[in-house]
């Protein structure tokens, strides 16, 4: 039984904050949403109201970098580049301010439709020189991300689960790494964020099948050190399946075949994602599965690879994880 | 630094230097000095407490961009000084205003005379538009109105630090059509940073022409005002109007000076160019050569040599 943690950010931030009197938490008028209102009510000189102004945001945390503080800025991930694109990169990105930018509601994690849903951060965050960019993928990653994310001498960018969060890993994160979860040799299958959790509900009938899945998790797209798993691509028999809570094009996929093409690896590649599309509003498991990069698409993927059905049914998955709409771990229901 | 020329002698060398470097090049960015040469040469030679310069009286020619591998990388701000509790910080908002600022720099003994040379020139950190590394920018401030939320940031990390420094920022009108202006406005207030203010060149001017005719702003002394923020509207050329603003009581506020100026000021010739005076290319050698002989007796000086 998987276990579930509850508001791992608020916790660990409220941890890790309160032991640097220099760091200022920052919050874009999100501030129970984000988990940082307990922190907020403790310890009042180090928190930042900012409204809702979040090009101003971007340019006064650059301000306050340069007056020798750490902002740890706290909005959902699609206010954090969408709106103040310009400012992210002429005041944090540019001069390389330690600013730790704290992105939640990452992909359709939320059911609050195009305005809030960030399919294509990652794509805009690794394509900014002198930027860091992190996704969380379980509560240990959350738990871990801030000491790792304020570790790195200039701008950071984490993706951040919240509310009820599931423990799938032992160890923290620790940035440029990439976890092996299982070893195999036909299918070598990368899975980032929420889709991590997603696949492994397939672990089990998969194995039964006798498919040998060596099974990735990405949590650091950049610096996203290739040469870990140059050796694994190469040596996969039948070929590799990315799924990501992002669009298909300049998120995990792309990243894989970047790698692929640079060293002329011959390999098949499927990419599980937002293929070209916004989505809208909807539960987790109703998107993942609407816009096809659910546990039962990861199937689909493997039996085009094997060329042949696997027989497998949704039944035969393990059972969904639904959260409730309603929540103490949640400020409202988005 | 000992002053030994008053402001007023100051604006009228960055006119004439910034002047010649116009006729010389064919084009520059003219205007800027008619109005904010008052403003710069004030803010250098009397508002700002700074230190000496810590840079290179010649700049450094360009040293690459900020990056985990290039570990020599300074921005422009040695220029004013070393940035310590007691000292002031200057935000250079206006980029454009760039040659104006190496100008001053010059006038008031922080740069050589040289460092005009390397303008605009490849490879120099002397750059047309200031970059964080040209000489006192700390921030590249190009895509205009962010520099006022990051002096806000500086200045509220300064209060809580407890700096005696205060944090300046020069501005100019145009960029209060950026929405951003007002969210730094707005933060500013609410925080009480009265150790935040700016000086804004109120020249009512902007890219495309007057800013009545393109995007009028309004009754901006009130909007300022109605914002929460102290603001006081002076004469732009009047020095001592600038030291009376300077002087105005704004516990609890930002202070914002809104220097009224004239794009043609000092160069009263350069009329006939309006309301296109954003950049003075000139557009025929004759025109070349009597806005060098009129300017030139309007600066009294030798018309330049080219």
């Amino acid at each position: 039984m998987t276990e579930i943690v509850n508001k791992p950010y608020g916790n660990s931030f409220k941890k890790y904050a309160s032991q640097n009197k220099n760091i200022l938490c920052l919050s874009g008028d999100l501030t129970s949403s984000c988990e940082v209102d307990t922190f907020r009510d403790e310890y009042p000189k180090q928190f930042v109201s900012m409204g809702m102004a979040e090009q101003n945001m971007m340019s006064f945390a650059g301000g306050l970098a340069m007056s020798g503080f750490i902002p740890f800025i706290h909005t959902f991930g699609v206010f954090a580049y969408r709106r103040p694109y310009d400012q992210l990169l002429a005041s944090i990105a540019y001069p390389r301010r330690k600013v730790r930018i704290m992105g939640f509601l990452p992909g359709i994690t939320t059911p609050a439709g195009m305005t809030h849903q960030a399919i294509e951060d990652i794509a805009v965050m690794r394509t900014i020189p002198n930027m860091t960019v992190i996704e969380t993928g379980d509560a240990t990653e959350v738990e871990s991300v801030c000491e790792q994310a304020d570790s790195i001498d200039g701008p950071v960018y984490c993706r951040i689960l919240r509310g009820a969060v599931p423990r799938l890993f032992e160890t923290p994160i620790k940035i440029g790494d990439i976890r092996i979860l299982n070893s195999g040799s036909d299918i070598l299958l990368i899975t980032s964020g929420i889709c991590t959790e997603e696949a492994l509900r397939a672990r089990a009938a998969l194995l039964n099948a006798g498919i040998s899945i060596l099974h990735l998790h990405v949590h650091t797209f950049k610096p996203f050190k290739e040469e870990k798993i140059l050796d694994l691509i190469s040596n996969i028999k039948l070929g590799i399946i990315t799924m990501e809570n992002h669009l298909v094009n300049g998120g995990l996929g792309t990243t894989i075949s970047e790698i692929i093409s640079k060293h002329g690896l011959s390999k098949k590649l499927i990419k599980l994602g937002l293929k070209d599309t916004f989505a809208h509003g909807g539960s987790k498991q109703y998107l993942t599965k609407y816009y096809g990069f659910d546990a039962y698409a990861l199937i689909n993927s493997i039996e085009k690879f094997i060329g042949q059905k696997l027989n497998i049914e949704e039944k035969d998955l393990e059972k969904v994880r639904i959260e409730d709409v309603h929540s103490l771990s949640k400020a409202e229901a988005l | 630094m000992k002053n030994t020329l008053s402001s007023e002698q100051i604006a009228l060398g960055i006119r004439r230097r910034v002047f010649e470097h116009c006729i010389k090049n064919n084009g520059a960015y003219l205007s800027q000095a008619c109005s904010s040469a008052e403003q710069l040469a004030w803010l250098y030679n009397e508002a700002l407490h700074l230190g000496d310069s810590i840079a290179p009286s010649v700049p450094e020619e360009f040293q690459g961009v900020p990056s985990s591998s290039n570990k020599n990388y300074k921005t422009g701000a040695g220029y004013n000084g070393p940035i310590t509790k007691d000292y002031d910080r200057l935000i250079f908002a206006p980029a454009h205003y760039a040659l104006v600022a190496y100008a001053t720099l010059i006038e008031v003994g922080r740069m050589s005379e040289k460092g005009l040379s390397m303008f605009n020139k490849d490879g120099s950190s002397v750059e047309i538009i200031g970059a964080e590394h040209s000489p006192g920018m700390e921030m590249h401030n190009g895509t205009l109105g962010i520099g006022l939320s990051t002096a806000a940031g500086i200045a509220y990390g300064r209060k809580l630090n407890k700096e005696k420094g205060e944090t300046c920022v020069f501005m100019s009108d145009g960029e209060l059509q950026e929405g951003q202006i007002w969210e730094a406005i707005q933060v500013s207030v609410y925080y009480e940073l009265d150790n935040l203010w700016a000086i804004i060149d109120v020249n009512e001017q902007q890219v495309d022409g007057a800013m009545a005719d393109v995007l009028d702003i309004g009754d901006i002394n009130k909007k300022i005002n109605a914002f929460g923020a102290k603001c006081i509207e002076i004469d732009g050329h009047d020095i001592n109007a600038m030291r009376q603003a300077k002087n105005e009581n704004h516990i609890g506020k930002p202070l914002i000076i809104l220097a009224r100026t004239s794009p043609y000021k000092g160069m009263d010739f350069l009329k006939t160019r309006y309301p296109r005076l954003h950049y003075v290319r000139f557009k025929s050698e004759d025109e070349r050569n009597k806005m060098n002989i009129e300017i030139s007796k309007e600066l009294g000086i030798e018309p330049i040599i080219y």
